[in-house]
């Protein structure tokens, strides 16, 4: 525990970055391949959205405890322009950049706690965590 | 990370040697498609052996590769697809609908060879007929 990784996300070398690292946190907190894979993907949609609509931002990732569960916790905060719609945000297919809309909801699928918070003219955050199943 | 493209008689092969970035993979359509022109190819392989993981970006790039390079006359087919980047796309509610994909370089081969076969019969032209 206490290992946290604190990111900036400005270029597109640093979304990739990201999931690097946090597909070898994942893996230090013993989760599979596969499910290495899945984190690395849902930091890989979380840190485009931040280069797409804030431009810049942040990503820090560490180990989480939950009684006997291990778990990888990404947090995603940028100070960008906010998210006006948010309930439209987490609707799969829907885009305002012509992407193919599944950044957020494709994140949320991914892992298993998702939490989006945004104001308008200040920024977004988005907290969410994996666990790993108990064997 | 520049993608190298080869030529293979009637094919170019583009071998993905480790994770892309967003630019990389937008770069890697467009000389694909350029070169799918310049070199009259009738078939693209993308091996994406070495990809880390397949996001939406990489997702819709490849779709994009794949309709453009016919719109160019040319196949294309996605190898190399690893069990833990299948697992996330899915997961991901991810497909590659319309995209020809296939377990390895030898796998793709063969499936071109088929398809453009295919192809070279239904472009064949007809022969006017008392005229010569």
């Amino acid at each position: 525990m206490g290992e946290e990784l604190r990111l900036t996300i400005a270029a597109d070398v640093d979304v990739v970055e990201a999931r690097q690292q946090g597909r070898a946190l994942a893996a230090v907190a013993g989760f599979s391949s596969g499910e290495q894979t899945v984190i690395a993907a849902a930091i890989s949609e979380i840190a485009r959205n931040i280069l797409m609509y804030a431009k810049k931002g942040e990503i820090t990732l560490s180990l989480v405890q939950n009684g006997d569960r291990q778990g990888v916790s990404v947090v995603a905060t940028d100070q960008g322009p906010g998210i006006h719609d948010i309930d439209r945000a987490m609707q799969y297919g829907y885009s305002t950049s012509h992407g193919v809309g599944a950044g957020l909801p494709g994140a949320k699928r991914l892992m298993d706690e998702f939490d989006l918070k945004s104001v308008v003219g200040q920024g977004t955050t988005v907290t969410m965590k994996k666990w790993r199943r108990a064997i | 990370m520049e993608v190298p493209i080869l030529r293979q008689g009637q094919y170019l092969i583009a071998s993905i040697q480790s994770a892309l970035t967003d630019a990389d993979l937008s770069h890697l359509r467009e000389a694909l498609i350029a070169q799918v022109g310049r070199s009259r190819c009738r078939g693209v392989i993308v091996d994406v052996t070495a990809l880390d993981v397949m996001d939406s970006f990489a997702v819709r790039t490849l779709r994009d590769i794949a309709h453009m390079a016919r719109l160019r006359g040319a196949e294309t087919v996605i190898v190399g697809i690893q069990p833990d980047v299948a697992f996330a796309m899915v997961q991901l509610g991810l497909t590659l609908k319309g995209v020809a994909t296939v377990l390895d370089l030898e796998e793709g081969l063969a499936f071109l060879d088929g398809r453009t076969k295919e192809r070279t019969l239904e472009v064949k032209p007809r022969r006017p007929s008392g005229r010569g």
